[in-house]
């Protein structure tokens, strides 16, 4: 979108980091990088997860304080002790994980800390006024009165950036801002961030999605083991390049598996319903399906049609009010989760850490969890073999690729894509007929994705079988022998693996009529015209 | 028992303690620290307003003095839990449990008495009469002739009202309450906001020690706050930590004291009304832990409903979610 990026040498850069070190016990997380952003571009830092990415944003952000190295913001050295100085330097910051009050009005979140005041108190109407001229000049869709609590993520995310644009923040940092986006907000946030380039703002955008890379950065830096491993300005690269730059070998990006031998069932669900209290309309309708041994069943749609909840129903941690569940030819229909797993299903659920992991408890135990109670893992009088616990952890670490220090380290601590390796071959240990597993690689690194869908395939081979729920369609293409789609808590389709394409499923995503598909995914949108195509940038 | 003009007064004088402690526990719970040393707090500073008085020989100066030494006090919770970290309420309750020695010993130590300290010469505050408004029927009788405590609790409702709703100070107090992180985020000092919070709240407490032990009566005896600051505890949780609803609450409450006081003088034995406020709170801590339950996820944000709502998705899952 411009062609002044490509900075030449002699030329001041809006940001420029140098020879940035930084240590943690065990880890260089920063090997001598050196980042330089022109002004109003777009700048990609790249990485797989433990790249070392959030480590430098922090350390740009006066978060931390790196052990060598510089920052230069227009020319001028800046060391930063807080983010409070970052702001008055014109920096601004999106964090993973949001900072905003949910009880507070979106106004109110936006002007906390630098509140216009009349006669001593807030002044209501300016803060407001001033929010509302912020959002129409960037297209942000943002109702300024609305409880924060009440928004989702993807309009949260939005009042974020209000935050920075009323701090004037001229260079945005946002550490991977889509992680917690359904497909169609993403594509709305990438759009957003168009915007604010074509203002004036230079953006960093933290990620390790290819495809958002490739759909709005300007240029790329990519790191590997805290080192830079590559600097390319995005037209004159390709996915592959900064795959390969990211993980160090050749990734194939659409693999597709071989088809599976599907057998006896292993998951029956017959009429399935879940309410969501008196009058609504139910959660999940009437949903019959099957899953064979040897076969992997996606279920494909919109996220908040229902799949959490069906996954949840399924795996005991929601009541059903009607309908019949079946795992391995046993009713379990009211059966507590301890009885469903021994019936024989094992869960990876979609968030991993709360419900898949005790964040706090260390790597060993997170894995001992369901092995627990049982030899070789429990001894005489149901008193835990710390041995027997290390062993088994290793074991998992070993056959899983989980990278970690060791096995005593707290779960909380691994990088998102190792948590899910480690949650993932916690399951698959089990060897339970059924595997229903929810959203395995949101959030993770491509290196990763590869070795957790190599996994499942592994799994169905063994003759297992595998319900997987995912938001990325490209996912559920590449694994599933056959596709459900659902819409508003109904099955609206079913495809086999031959007549599952892109455009069949986005068909059903959408509840079978096209022109509907921006509204249901994206309800706080009036003018979106980008969210209609389910597979654009959020596609790796 | 006839619901008449005095009811409402004492009901009014009774409720002032209540009132000025649930305020200062409502700002500390807005801004995220669980303060239950109300009591303790309450009762230092009766102390110091009997002790203030009689040496100082002024009201006034027993008032100040209450005001100091509840300050000093709840300055020990706030380097305990603020600067230090500690768990607010262990530390609280130590602090409940130091307040009752402390004034015990000391009584014993200042005044070589023990069990109770009163004396004809010791000056309570004096009742002021609203131009105006005495003369009105009713109305005359049940509000004005008050100490002048009761009426600046009354404006510290108010204060504290705009204050959090509209003051930058409150609201960003609030969101230190809500959100820490995110206030440091940008650049607002969680610390400081808590300090100012405890402190504040000591100064309240004070003032219900004052209005308790030199207005509602002009003594000072042994574990005189009678477990007020719990009932204040009570208040703020009733009244969801907002000074109108802590208000409300704090009114029920003397309202129950003020009756069973009346009762007592019309035979009722002396343990049965003694009991009323407390079983009153049972009741009402009852009744709204139910309606809460009932309304579901709107509770409001702070440490005594949950900070952390607990989502419907995991109502029957207990350990076994990981198993
Ligand atoms: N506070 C910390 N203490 C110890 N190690 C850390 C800390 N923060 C990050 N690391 C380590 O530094 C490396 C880089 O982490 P990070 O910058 O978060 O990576 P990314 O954001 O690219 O996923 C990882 O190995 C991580 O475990
Ligand atoms: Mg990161």
């Amino acid at each position: 979108m411009n062609d002044q990026h490509a900075a030449a040498p002699g030329d001041i850069a809006e940001v420029e980091m140098r020879g940035i070190v930084r240590r943690f016990p065990g880890v260089l997380a920063n090997d001598r990088v050196d980042l330089r952003v022109a002004s109003g571009e777009i700048h990609a830092v790249m990485g797989e997860n433990g790249a070392g990415k959030s480590t430098l944003m922090s350390i740009l952000y006066g978060l931390q304080r790196p052990d060598a190295g510089r920052i230069l913001l227009r020319g001028t050295e800046h060391s930063f002790g807080s983010p409070v100085q970052a702001i008055a330097a014109g920096l601004g910051m999106v964090h993973q994980g949001f900072k905003l009050f949910p009880s507070l009005t979106v106004t109110e979140n936006v002007v906390y800390g630098s509140e216009p005041t009349r006669r001593g108190l807030v002044d209501r109407a300016t803060a407001r006024a001033r929010v509302a001229e912020l959002v129409d000049t960037h297209g942000l869709h943002v109702p300024p009165d609305a409880r924060v609590a009440d928004l989702p993520i993807g309009v949260q995310q939005r009042v974020e950036i209000l935050k920075l644009l009323y701090r004037d923040a001229r260079v945005l940092i946002l550490d991977e801002p889509t992680a917690v986006l359904t497909p169609a907000e993403a594509d709305r946030l990438l759009a957003v961030i168009r915007g604010l380039a074509r203002s004036g703002r230079t953006i960093l955008l933290v990620t390790h999605k290819l495809g958002e890379v490739m759909a709005v950065s300007d240029r790329v830096t990519v790191l590997r083991d805290g080192r830079v491993t590559a600097r390319l300005a995005t037209a004159e690269t390709t996915p592959a390049e900064i795959a390969l730059a990211m993980t160090g070998r050749r990734i194939d990006l659409d693999r597709t598996h071989p088809a599976g031998t599907p057998a006896a069932d292993v998951l029956e669900v017959r009429g399935l319903t879940v309410s969501a209290g008196r009058g609504a309309k139910p959660l999940v309708e009437n949903v019959s399906l099957t899953v064979r041994a040897g076969e992997i069943v996606g279920v494909a749609g919109v996220a908040g049609n229902g799949q959490s909840e069906l996954v949840e129903a399924l795996a005991g941690l929601r009541p059903i009010d009607a309908g019949r569940v079946l795992v391995a030819g046993r009713d379990v229909g009211d059966a507590s989760v301890q009885q469903r797993r021994r019936a024989g299903l094992a869960y990876v659920p979609e968030d991993r850490a709360t419900v898949g992991a005790a964040r706090d408890a260390s790597l060993a135990d997170n894995l001992a969890m369901g092995f627990h109670r049982t030899p070789p893992l429990a001894g005489r009088g149901g008193f835990l073999r710390r041995a027997a616990i290390r062993e088994h952890a290793a074991r998992v670490i070993e056959r899983f690729g989980v990278k970690a220090a060791s096995s005593a380290v707290t779960i909380g601590t691994l990088s998102g894509g190792n948590q899910q390796k480690a949650i993932l071959g916690r399951e698959i240990t089990h060897d339970a007929p059924l595997l229903l597993v929810e959203q395995p690689t949101r959030g993770v690194d491509i290196g990763s994705i590869e070795n957790i869908h190599a996994r499942l395939v592994e799994y169905r081979d063994a003759g297992h079988g595998v319900l997987l729920v995912s938001a990325e369609l490209s996912e559920i293409l590449a694994l599933s022998d056959r596709v459900l789609v659902m819409y508003e808590g109904r099955i609206v389709a079913e495809l086999p693996r031959a007549e599952a394409d892109v455009h069949a499923i986005g068909l059903a995503m959408a509840g079978g009529d096209p022109t509907r598909s921006a509204a249901a995914a994206d309800p706080d949108a009036g003018d979106d015209a980008s969210s209609t195509a389910p597979t654009t940038a959020h596609q790796v | 028992m006839s619901f008449d003009a005095e009811l409402i007064f004492s009901a009014l004088r009774a409720l002032t303690p209540i009132l000025f402690a649930a305020l200062g526990g409502a700002l500390c719970e807005r801004a995220g620290v669980f303060n239950v040393s109300l009591e303790g707090t309450m009762l230092i500073g009766c102390f110091a307003a009997v002790t203030g008085s009689w040496f100082g020989g002024s009201v006034w100066v027993g008032v100040i003095s209450a005001v100091l030494a509840a300050m000093v006090f709840s300055l020990l919770l706030a380097i305990g839990a603020v600067t230090l970290g500690a768990d607010a309420v262990v530390l609280c309750i130590a602090l409940n449990l130091l307040a009752v020695g402390l004034t015990g010993f000391l009584l014993r130590t200042i005044f070589g008495k023990q069990g109770t300290f009163g004396d004809p010469d010791l000056k309570g505050l004096q009742p002021v009469d609203i131009p105006g408004l005495e003369s009105v029927p009713f109305l005359g009788r049940a509000l004005s002739g008050h100490s002048p405590l009761v009426y600046l609790s009354w404006v510290a409702v108010v204060v504290i009202a705009v204050l959090l709703s509209r003051h930058p100070w409150g609201v960003r107090l609030r969101g230190v309450g809500e959100a820490p992180e995110a206030a440091q985020s940008l650049g607002v000092s969680v610390a400081r906001y808590r300090y100012a919070a405890i402190l504040t709240s000591g100064a309240l407490c004070g003032l219900a020690g004052a209005q308790l032990a030199l207005g509602n009566v002009t003594l000072f005896s042994e574990n005189m706050t009678a477990g007020r600051g719990w009932i204040a505890v009570v208040a703020v949780m009733l009244g969801r930590a907002l000074p109108i609803g802590v208000l409300l609450a704090g009114i029920l409450f003397g309202l129950v004291e003020a009756v069973g006081f009346r009762l007592q003088g019309e035979g009722m034995p002396q343990q049965a009304a003694d009991a009323a406020p407390y079983v009153m709170t049972l009741v009402a801590l009852f009744l709204a832990t139910r309606s809460r339950a009932r309304r579901g996820a709107a509770a409001p944000p702070g440490r005594l409903t949950g900070r952390i709502p607990r989502p419907r998705r995991f109502a029957r899952t207990t350990s076994e979610s990981q198993s």
